[in-house]
């Protein structure tokens, strides 16, 4: 019986993640190394990771300081009155219901060229659909709610004791934040910032939708992808999928040896 | 004075960035869905194309997510209760598709079962066509969801104490019996918990199936391919009149995991 269910479960995993995985890195060399760089260095392939990599950089940014900004308010702040912060709570986890195909569709309604604000930015001179802007605020839509959730339950873990001790000695509020809060919540804010930049990193849907994929302007690494392999050049889409995979990879290690660590701390204390 | 003006600002600034982010964007979708009012959303969402598009995606998110507690349930087992060779990189592979990137686990698929790899071509020649086709879609549904189950259960079954299953041992019992009467109600919760947030992973899926799925128009073509589709011909009406169906199904999924989990308190 063990042994069955031992061998059930790794040829589940073989079959539906192993083998697939693997069937991207024999792809990507099936015409050997030359055709794998060639692929790699093509200059719609470096426009593309280069977008990628801009967006992830913005996002991550932007969701660290909102998020730790947002969390510290949700947890210490009185002024959200008691029956808002529910209404706030589940507002912070919509992200996660929202279909990436919509968060895309939610951008080009709301900034469109056909829309009240996408009229006054293009007035101005910005265009925010079908350029950059775009892109970066369906990304941030979907990351939201990651930062918060790994913040917000480690404030109030940690209680307000040691905050309150630091205001009544005559500390500032920054200071407080910076000597007494963030020691504490400092392991949670990285772990968020990784998840963060796996997402961005890994988000298509709707970035697929809000770009327009055009090839050299709005192309980001998993949309040229998508695009390569629409196009049947298998060798060039599993090329770009095996960088994006072993990155997604380390990422995916990195976590699991914080998480272990973190599991060390609690056992030690 | 200046600290509480940079507090005022900052909470206005904060509260603006909340609404203009995440509520302003996901009233649009409702709002431009009924812009034409009830008549015209009806007639998008009942064209038979789009209705059809809704069905499928339910149905086979619905299969995907039983497969899911079948599978998940036996991997987090495994992994809880048995140690062996290769358990650490089991559990490592078990999160591997949510780090992947969607479009990456559709080409994945598109890859292995195409015509050009053997395995496709072995497939192909004894008959059986697992590309553009209603069991790919499952395939890739089934992909995606895969830690939720897992990961769901196992902490449910770490609780479990062993010496519930020995005593049942002890007093007789068989494995089957204790199987039913004492681990499998300790963590239908969890594989519950699990299955739902499959479900609405599902149902929400794009990148993994777009490639894989054929996208043949009432056949093939799940909700949000529709919706997508819809975005590429400038029909934003018709776009947002299924998204709002989609949103509200996913919203309501959603909402009943979280009052379930929080009457029983923290299970997920």
């Amino acid at each position: 019986m063990k042994k069955l269910l031992i061998g059930i479960a790794f040829l589940i995993i073989f079959l539906l993640i192993m083998l697939p995985f693997a069937g991207i890195a024999v792809g990507a060399f099936e015409q050997g190394p030359g055709a794998f760089w060639k692929a790699l260095v093509r200059p719609e392939a470096l426009h593309a990771m280069y977008l990628s990599l801009i967006i992830i950089v913005t996002v991550t940014a932007l969701n660290a300081v909102v998020g730790v900004y947002l969390s510290l308010e949700m947890v210490r702040g009185s002024w959200i009155g008691r029956w808002v912060k529910p209404v706030v709570n589940a507002l912070i986890d919509l992200p996660f219901a929202v279909s990436p195909v919509i968060a895309g569709l939610m951008v080009i309604l709301l900034f469109g060229p056909d829309s009240l604000m996408g009229a006054f930015f293009e007035g101005h001179g910005t265009k925010i659909v079908y350029a950059l802007p775009g892109m970066v605020i369906a990304t941030l839509f979907i990351t939201f709610p990651l930062m918060v959730r790994e913040v917000v339950p480690l404030l109030q873990e940690i209680g307000e004791q040691s905050e309150e001790a630091s205001k009544t000695l005559g500390a500032g509020p920054w200071r407080t934040f910076f000597q007494i809060t963030w020691p504490s919540i400092r392991w949670g804010v990285v772990y968020g910032l990784v998840l963060t930049v796996a997402r961005s990193l890994g988000e298509f849907g709707s970035i697929l939708v809000v770009s327009g994929n055009i090839m050299g302007k709005t192309q980001t690494a998993t949309t040229l992808v998508y695009e390569d392999a629409e196009n049947f050049d298998l060798v060039s889409a599993n090329s770009v999928a095996l960088v994006l995979g072993a990155v997604s990879i380390a990422i995916l290690l990195y976590l699991e040896w914080m998480k272990k660590r973190k599991e060390a701390q609690m056992h030690a204390h | 004075m200046a600290s509480q003006a940079f507090k005022a600002a900052s909470r206005s600034l904060l509260i603006a960035y909340l609404l203009l982010l995440v509520a302003l964007p996901i009233a649009t979708v409702y709002v431009k869905g009924f812009s034409l009012g009830w008549q015209p959303f009806w007639e998008e969402i009942s064209g038979s194309v789009a209705w059809k598009s809704i069905l499928l995606t339910i149905k086979l998110s619905v299969v995907s997510t039983l497969i899911q507690a079948v599978i998940g349930t036996i991997i987090a087992y495994v992994l809880v209760r048995y140690s062996f060779r290769g358990r650490t990189l089991l559990s490592s592979l078990v999160d591997l598709p949510f780090a992947l990137p969607t479009s990456v686990a559709g080409l994945m698929f598109l890859t292995l079962l195409g015509p050009q790899s053997p395995i496709g071509d072995w497939l192909h020649r004894i008959g059986i066509e697992l590309l553009y086709n209603q069991a790919a879609i499952v395939i890739g549904l089934t992909f995606v969801t895969f830690p939720f189950v897992v990961r769901t259960v196992q902490p449910l079954l770490e609780q479990l104490d062993a010496s519930e299953e020995q005593a049942s041992y002890t007093l007789g019992a068989g494995r089957g019996f204790t199987f039913r009467h004492v681990v499998f109600p300790a963590i239908v919760p969890g594989i519950l918990a699990g299955s739902m947030l499959a479900f609405s992973r599902a149902l929400a899926e794009f990148g993994a199936i777009s490639l894989i799925s054929g996208n043949l128009p009432g056949k093939t073509m799940v909700v949000s391919v529709f919706i997508y589709g819809e975005t590429q011909n400038f029909r934003p009406e018709g776009a947002a009149a299924l998204s709002a169906v989609l949103l509200t199904l996913s919203l309501a999924v959603l909402w009943t995991i979280n009052a379930l989990t929080r009457r029983k308190g923290r299970l997920a």
